[in-house]
């Protein structure tokens, strides 16, 4: 049976397109205007002549980023700690995870508390600071002297995060664990044998949590790595950001590129490999939106 | 808890002399091998409790111990000692904040309301955007059209604070009339739509505090209206088709089947993500805040956690910081158990 549409229904799905397609237009805009400011000329970024498409083009912005030692630096030390960050948050949060979702584990409710409360009450900022000068401290007497280590290992776990893979665990049929253990397998076996195959996808976006979280990391990587050479990528744009915004330098400035265009050029730069796997890794974050969502 | 060696002990009056109450020895006898019996599974499943291990570690170093920090608020500030041997302050540090005489004082306040109006006002304009952009992908019944316009609008989220503010400062960036620069991108389009002045826009939309919110909230839901509205999306979605049809056969509008359809159908979801708004009212994101402003928008910008960071760990007050912390993150905590409560209470949805 099919029934006329009626108007208002017509009016809302017409309402539904406009209203979407600006949206998304706004989304993307600025992105699009900073990879054409970056490779404008000088005269079109500064006297706002740029709306869409590059004029003048040119690309010693990046030639000039690409030369600079320091760019590279902190790109290998955001990585470093992409990588790592990611590899230790993971093996802390599926172990912690899978050991809260057996129901046999004593106390488990206490444990459920003891993630969930640090949800509801954070010290703050000051105690968090103290807290990994001590850290640093203990850290520095143990051998253990670059910072990158500090962030690595004291910063980035999230409790939500957790409380996914401990849902996802919980999802998977006992039958199939009594199975593995009638077999012979030992407690580490079946975790790595059946629950993480089983729960492949809640992995793949908690790693994915976690990994960007520690990619745009910025404010703790700011305040405990002294060390020049090892700060991150966001460290080291917004410190180009406010060297290029002096106006002192703008007044001196003396090259066929604005002093914007050399922002924008690291902004690119530093967005493009969360654009390449963007795509790839969208649906997956949708997944774990609905996964935390509701739980009674 | 018993105390007394007499608690266990039981008068006979027969024979006037004290002996011990038979079922103590029973319950004791329990109660050791309450324990026993823990102790027994605990070390015959080792396994399973050595992998709880480094959770609570982590969560215990990084997450209780800056509570434990938090002593410092009553603690009179000696940087070169540990918490525990500073001398007690008591509560001088909250009646310096109380007082409102102080420069301090008058700055915290300021600090904690612009904290509860830049969520708040989140809360007013960004968290029904999200259900209106919800309810809009739902009308999207290709699926090409639709994934175009979630890659679009889910991107901003996963690009890093620093780069989002990097973007907003140069978008809105002020002239500079010696170098020979125009303002910002965006404060041309507003201006040219007459919503400012060119001398507004010349000063740099950022350097002006009455602009500060507003930059705040839009750019906000530039960020995150797309994504936060997945959740919503998801329980529009999960609405059987079979629930419009018998609307639409009794004759309902596209209004009435908003109203008594898809409305009924994701109250739920409502209740449980305004809770975890209402329980994050004084959780500001300060990362955002600590990017975008500057002395001169302080008057609106300037949020609990800044204030803690410029006292605290950039002037050194960490006593009078921490305090203002515990007080900003204490009735923080009490909103969440207070909107968690009235949840369950009112529609048997609660988040905890």
């Amino acid at each position: 049976m099919k029934r006329k549409t009626e108007l208002s229904e017509l009016i809302f799905k017409i309402l539904s397109y406009l209203f979407l397609t600006v949206f998304a237009i706004c989304c993307i805009y600025p992105f699009l205007y900073a990879i054409s400011a970056a490779i404008s000329g000088r005269f079109a970024v500064e006297y706002g002549q740029i709306v869409l498409f590059p004029k003048d083009i040119q690309f010693e912005a990046f030639e000039i980023m690409f030369k600079d030692n320091m760019f590279w630096n902190a790109y290998t030390n955001t990585l470093f700690l992409t990588f790592y960050g990611t590899l230790w948050s993971m093996f802390v949060a599926i172990l912690g995870g899978y050991a809260l979702s057996k129901k046999r584990l004593l106390f488990r409710k206490g444990f459920n508390f003891f993630l969930v409360f640090t949800m509801w009450f954070s010290a703050g900022i000051v105690p968090q600071f103290l807290n990994y000068i001590d850290t640093r401290t203990v850290f520095q007497s143990l051998g253990i002297t670059d910072d990158k280590w500090l962030v690595v290992i004291a910063m980035g776990m999230a409790a939500m995060n957790i409380i996914l893979l401990r849902n996802a665990f919980e999802g998977v049929p006992s039958e199939i664990e009594e199975a593995a253990i009638v077999d012979g397998a030992t407690e580490m076996q079946v975790l790595t044998n059946v629950y993480l195959p089983m729960s492949k996808s809640t992995i793949a976006t908690v790693a994915l949590f976690f990994a960007i979280s520690r990619w745009n990391g910025y404010f703790w990587a700011k305040q405990m790595i002294s060390n020049n050479n090892e700060k991150p990528l966001q460290v080291f744009i917004r410190q180009q950001l406010e060297y290029y915004q002096n106006p002192d330098l703008m007044s001196a400035w003396d090259e066929a590129y604005a002093t914007d265009s050399a922002v924008y050029a690291l902004i690119v730069c530093s967005v493009i490999p969360i654009l390449i796997i963007y795509p790839f890794i969208q649906k997956y974050f949708a997944k774990g939106v609905n996964m935390g969502g509701i739980k009674e | 808890m018993k105390k007394f060696a007499s608690d266990y002990l039981v008068y006979d009056e027969a024979t006037g002399k004290y002996h011990e109450d038979p079922e103590q020895a029973v319950r004791d006898d329990v109660e050791k091998h309450h324990w026993l019996n823990v102790a027994r599974t605990v070390l015959k499943d080792w396994r399973l409790y050595l992998m709880l291990v480094p959770m609570l570690l982590v969560f215990l170093f990084w997450r209780y111990f800056p509570m434990y920090e938090l002593l410092g608020a009553f603690k009179v500030d000696d940087s070169t000692l540990e918490v525990a041997d500073q001398l007690y302050a008591g509560f001088s540090y909250f009646k310096q904040l109380f007082a409102g005489e102080s420069a301090l004082s008058i700055e915290f306040w300021r600090a904690f309301r612009n904290t509860f109006l830049l969520s708040f006002y989140g809360l007013c304009f960004g968290f029904p955007m999200h259900i209106i952009i919800a309810l809009f992908f739902n009308e999207i019944k290709s699926n090409i059209a639709r994934s175009i316009y979630q890659v679009a609008t889910y991107l901003p989220k996963f690009m890093s604070t620093v780069v989002m503010t990097s973007l907003i400062t140069m978008l809105v960036r002020k002239a500079s009339p010696i170098v020979g620069m125009e303002m910002g991108v965006i404060s041309q389009m507003l201006y040219n739509l007459g919503l400012i002045t060119k001398e507004v826009g010349d000063a740099g939309l950022l350097f002006q505090p009455q602009f500060f919110r507003a930059i705040y909230q839009i750019s906000g839901i530039w960020e995150t209206a797309g994504y936060d509205s997945i959740v919503f999306f998801a329980a529009i979605i999960a609405i059987s088709p079979t629930s419009y049809e018998a609307a639409q056969i009794d004759g309902a509008n596209k209004m009435a089947q908003m109203r008594y359809v898809v409305l009924p159908s994701i109250l739920s979801t409502i209740v449980i993500m305004l809770i975890t708004r209402i329980g994050s009212l004084l959780n500001v994101g300060y990362e955002k805040v600590m990017l975008l402003y500057r002395v001169d928008t302080y008057i609106t910008a300037d949020v609990v956690s800044t204030f803690a960071q410029r006292n605290g760990i950039e002037g050194g007050l960490t006593g009078l910081s921490s305090a203002a912390e515990m007080l900003n993150n204490v009735v923080g905590m009490l909103l969440v158990i207070g909107a968690n409560t009235v949840a369950r209470k009112a529609s048997d949805v609660s988040l905890y």
